[in-house]
């Protein structure tokens, strides 16, 4: 077991577009939970949706790289919408499981048989995202860390996308548009008292946080160019509210240092357990249990932030969206 | 599900280990990296070491007219981009591990059949068969003269899925009436009702593997469910509510819980699907419906223990008690209730409930795993919803359309949709009657 | 408070509101009567939970340009009224107009912008914001409050500095300015009250409604809170506030509307409104056979409550009645 290869491999998790794609999707969630007070419990499903909107698109009817993109962007939207016009006049967990239920929906739907030459069923699809790759500006050869010239490529668009959308949520928050948000966050009535249409900021901050969900989706799928169903479980929507909770939901840079915590730390206890395992040092338990212990951990982990530290890495406990 | 190659996996650092130069780990580092994080991004980490041990099977039984096992038939499944073949054993099982569930195309092989042996008239082959909710999928060939397989009409089909709808609607309403006693006294949404619902499955099927007699195993693995309901309230829900934590917290905490027992189950009983004792019978003929006899005793089981539910809240002390708590904690407290040992009762009647229902769902699918309770918690939800939440009758008639609505929509709907319809049916109740069908309508801005 | 008070109010030059002796009732005083000028009308307004009427209002006027109290002992919904008013709620049947404006089935904040605008009785401060940004969120036009403009601090930045100005202005005024920068939920109760308040005022409304304003306000802060509601008037403001104690409402009150059981069944100026028996006879219930007319039948009352087990007289939540006050004021109409 070599500790010092473990650790870079955990450091490596940093900056992989996987971690990109959490980090961006985490950060939509704190746009509804962190700064509005919106229970999403289905960014998997706004994730699939972009996902699978860009790769049928861009495989079925053949469209442009930027139409697949922009096809993605207005179908999270139109998804947002219809999730939004029944609950967002709801009390707060009547949001929570109906995305839920939609976001399995659309699960079930990409998943299903009787629409295998669309979607492919429970094979996905793949080799979508041969343009997006002709785009590649930089020549073959090595790059930093020995990436080839698509790995250099994928990391520095993922990571353009989400210092991006980091930058313009910062922008957003912090102005009178952020403001009423986060007064809806803590008390909807108060703000309907001064004359603000609550309900259509609650509906323009799920329409962002699902855009930037689906862009989460790309940036998840793009770079192994192609997308399964059965990443899109509900699974994934609560590997992402670990992922927010960890850095801190009412922040900006808190989702995103959040999704280089989970996967540096997620690398780290499976190669350590398995070094151990290999080594010897460990007999009782298997690999392929090392793997589940991964994810008993991050359950754990998850109850233990939100009971001892529910303002996450870097929130400001008096900012908190709940008391 | 895993087995569809992704290339290059982090497995691969079995190598690594070998490796002593630093440069050398550099570059392999790089190497995992770059590798498109297959196995890491998967967020379902379902094991499957090797490809010939598939967790989803084709499965059944060859046997003639006379009830004979018939050995030595090769057959054949295709689709999903798999092929596998398997061939019937002395007592006539065969078996074939597939990657995925979906579709596939099974054909009996008619020239390894032996002699004097037909398919019966009108027996399909090569047929599609299509998995379901399971990641067993049983495919029955009928062989024999006079045997002709029979075609039901939609009437009939229609009554076979009422009474399935019926008992499944019942055993999810065990489960969806301790979610909702849980919701109304405390005002969690508890996300790790799910693993509640497995445990009973779980517990009875390990203590059958170890020999206890069944009656005894039913018991301990109900007792069981209840010790968890207990123990999840003393150790940590009582505490949370101590320090006041807010509801939404709460649920988090839930989510949390769910996970790690969940995959704690994964982590102890493996990924594979196992049968309870009596799981695979066959279907009785009772006047025009066809049904299996393990669904009529669930919908039987089920219906007494919630009409006794039902009694204990609508005339015993504590029934009282409990609807006084989850109308008005304070005023109940006030009033001279023990509200902790109110919620503490409703915590250990909850977990009771949901292994029972774990149990029958067992049964119902069949089928134990991991996971199958989390596989219906969406369907729980639904039920509790539908009914209106918090309301334990609305549970009760809530869980019982959804039962029905998703055995009937399978009429129509292709199986692997099969829940599709309830989710959609709930959604839409939301938005024209917020308040659920029994619910009491709530000022709403 | 010259941010807040408006062009838009004072349409009668050289009406000082303060001194305004016109009448304000039309013909004869009495539940439902008609008003010179009425800034809010309602019209058989009913809402009832669950069989029982929570409110069932006749007829109804709030005058312009004074302060109305809206009393009544507990339940008699008057919050619910408040609610009604002003969107947050919806009746059974009825119509209310505001202004000139038909606000039946107009929401809530649509309501607000009109100018129309509420506190509540448990006082909403968003705790997680500081004290600024909530005044701040109460201004209204604010360009930068719609998404497309969000982005370019270029568009808002003018008039966030303009309402900061303005907010600077009422939090000196109700003497929060030194906890502007302070996160809300470190405020006490009575801060609260007074941040919600001065937040209302930001959206410079023409008429306020106060959900009993009073209630946990330090005593030390009581009387410049009064002082700032009778300035509202000054500037051209209209009040109507719901309130326990008649201390508050003889203080400050031009006009007394009285509520039981969800109707209107008194209302007239204070000194007028507190002799009449049928407010005695809501607050007081059955026990109504002594002569209210005067000190020592209050006394006289005030006795035989205390001997009675189910009347709160004497007990903590007595405050509704404080018989002292109108004691102390029928015992000075007596002199006259």
């Amino acid at each position: 077991m070599d500790i010092g290869n473990i650790l870079l491999l955990a450091l490596g998790e940093f900056l992989t577009p996987t971690t990109a794609a959490y980090g961006l999707a985490a950060l939509g969630l704190a746009v509804h939970f962190g700064y509005s007070g919106l229970l999403n419990f289905g960014q998997a499903g706004f994730m699939a949706i972009g996902a699978y909107g860009f790769a049928i698109s861009t495989l079925q009817f053949k469209v442009p790289f930027i139409v697949g993109l922009l096809i993605a962007v207005v179908a999270a939207s139109l998804f947002a919408l219809l999730l939004g016009v029944p609950t967002l006049r709801l009390r707060a967990d009547y949001l929570a499981i109906v995305t839920i239920a939609a976001a399995e929906i659309v699960r079930y739907i990409v998943t299903t048989n009787t629409l295998f030459r669309i979607t492919g069923s429970a094979d996905g699809l793949s080799s979508f995202q041969r343009e997006f790759d002709t785009f590649n500006p930089f020549p073959a050869g090595t790059y930093i860390f020995g990436w080839s010239n698509r790995d250099f490529y994928v990391r520095v668009i993922s990571w353009a996308v989400v210092i991006l959308s980091a930058v313009i949520v910062w922008l957003l928050m912090r102005s009178p548009w952020g403001r009423v948000l986060k007064g809806i966050r803590e008390d909807e009535n108060a703000v309907r008292s001064l004359g603000k249409n609550v309900y259509s900021y609650k509906m323009q901050a799920l329409v962002i946080g699902g855009i930037l969900g689906a862009l989460a989706g790309l940036l998840f799928t793009i770079p192994r160019g192609s997308v399964q169903p059965a990443n899109y479980a509900t699974d994934l929507t609560f590997f992402l509210w670990t992922v927010l909770l960890l850095g801190g939901m009412s922040t900006v840079l808190g989702p995103i240092v959040g999704a280089m915590i989970f996967w540096a730390v997620l690398s780290l206890t499976q190669n350590l357990l398995s070094g151990l395992i290999e080594s010897g040092a460990v007999t009782f338990i298997s690999t392929v249990q090392a793997g589940q212990l991964r994810f008993i951990l991050v359950g754990v982990a998850l109850m233990l932030l939100m009971v001892y530290r529910p303002q996450g890495v870097f929130g400001n406990k008096k900012e908190l969206a709940f008391a | 599900m895993q087995s569809t190659p992704r290339g290059p996996s982090k497995r691969g650092s079995t190598g690594i280990r070998k490796v002593t130069g630093a440069i050398f780990a550099v570059l392999l580092a790089v190497l995992m990296i770059a590798a498109p994080a297959a196995q890491a991004t998967t967020p379902s980490p379902s094991p499957s070491p090797s490809p010939t041990t598939f967790q989803n099977n084709i499965s059944g039984f060859l046997r003639d007219d006379a009830r004979t096992p018939i050995p030595g038939v090769r057959i054949k499944a295709t689709g999903n981009g798999f092929e596998g073949t398997a061939t019937s054993s002395a007592n006539g099982q065969w078996s074939i591990g597939v990657p995925v569930q979906g579709t596939y195309k099974v054909e009996l092989d008619t020239s390894t059949l032996p002699q004097g042996i037909k398919l019966a008239e009108g027996q399909e082959n090569p047929r599609n068969v299509t998995f379901s909710q399971t990641s067993n999928l049983s495919v029955i060939f009928a062989f024999g003269k006079g045997i002709v397989v029979q075609q039901q009409d939609l009437g009939q089909s229609i009554l076979n899925r009422l009474v399935a709808g019926i008992s499944f609607g019942l055993l999810l309403a065990l489960a969806s009436v301790g979610l909702s006693l849980i919701f109304g006294t405390t005002g969690l949404t508890n996300f790790a009702h799910g693993e509640m619902v497995t445990l009973g499955a779980l517990a009875l099927f390990a203590f059958n593997a170890w020999g206890v007699p069944f009656w005894l195993a039913v018991i301990l693995a109900l007792t069981g469910g209840a010790a968890f309901g207990y123990v999840q309230d003393l150790a940590l829900w009582r505490p949370l509510r101590r320090r006041g934590m807010a509801l939404v917290p709460m649920m988090i905490v839930s989510i949390g819980l769910a996970l790690a027992v969940r995959y704690a189950y994964q982590f102890f009983f493996g990924g594979a699907t196992q049968q309870l004792p009596g799981a695979q019978v066959t279907d009785v003929q009772i006047g025009p419906i066809s049904v299996s006899p393990n669904t009529l005793w669930s919908l039987l089981i089920s219906a007494v223990v919630i009409a006794a539910v039902g009694i204990v809240l609508l005339r015993t002390r504590l029934g009282k008690a409990t609807r006084a708590v989850a109308d008005n904690p304070a005023l109940a407290a006030a009033s001279g209730i023990d509200v902790d040992r109110v919620i503490r009762i409703v915590w250990v009647v909850g977990g009771l409930l949901a292994a029972l229902g774990g149990v029958l769902w067992a049964y119902y699918r069949p089928g134990v795993t991991w996971d199958m309770g989390s596989q219906i918690l969406l369907a729980i939800f639904a039920g509790v919803t539908l009914g209106g939440l918090g309301t334990v009758f609305g549970a009760l008639i809530g869980s019982l359309v959804v039962g029905i609505f998703i055995e009937l929509t399978s009429l129509v709907l292709p199986p692997d949709l099969k829940y599709v319809g309830a989710l959609v049916v709930m959604i839409v109740v939301l938005l024209f009657r917020p308040q659920g069908i029994l619910g009491r309508r709530e000022r709403v801005g | 408070m010259s941010h807040v008070s408006h062009t838009e109010v004072a349409p009668e030059e050289g009406v000082n509101y303060m001194t305004d002796e016109r009448p304000i009732a039309e013909g004869e005083i009495g539940p439902g009567c008609k008003k010179r000028d009425p800034i809010v009308i309602a019209r058989d307004v009913t809402r009832s939970f669950g069989g029982i009427n929570a409110v069932d209002v006749e007829y109804l006027e709030i005058p312009r340009h004074k302060i109305t109290a809206l009393i009544g002992p507990n339940g008699a919904g008057k919050t619910t009224l408040f609610n009604l008013l002003t969107g947050f709620d919806i009746p059974q049947s009825g119509t209310w107009e505001f202004d000139g404006r038909n606000l039946a089935g107009v929401s809530s904040y649509k309501v607000a912008r009109m100018g129309m605008v509420r506190t509540f009785q448990l006082t909403k401060v968003m705790g997680k914001l500081t004290v600024m940004e909530n005044m701040r969120l109460g201004a209204s036009r604010q360009q930068g409050e719609l998404l497309r403009n969000a982005l370019f601090k270029a568009i808002w930045g003018g008039r966030e500095k303009e309402i900061t100005e303005q907010a600077d202005a009422l939090l000196v005024k109700f003497k929060l300015d030194a906890k502007k920068d302070d996160y809300a939920a470190s405020l006490s109760g009575g801060q609260r009250k007074l941040l919600e308040m001065a937040r209302a005022l930001m959206v410079q409304p023409k008429l306020v409604m106060l959900d009993e304003p009073m209630a946990g306000v330090n005593p030390a802060l009581t009387q410049s809170l009064l002082d700032h509601i009778k300035n509202l008037k000054a500037e051209g403001m209209t009040v109507l506030f719901v309130e326990h104690d008649m201390h508050v409402v003889r203080h400050i009150a031009d006009w007394v509307v009285v509520m039981a059981e969800g109707k209107i069944v008194s209302e007239g100026p204070p000194g007028v409104v507190m002799k009449d028996p049928a407010v005695i006879d809501a607050y007081l219930g059955a026990h109504h056979d002594v002569d209210l007319g005067a000190a020592e039948g209050i006394r006289e009352l005030e006795a035989v409550l205390e001997a009675d087990e189910e009347s709160i007289v004497g007990t903590e939540d007595a405050g509704i009645i404080a018989p002292e006050v109108v004691v102390s004021g029928l015992e000075e109409e007596d002199r006259k």
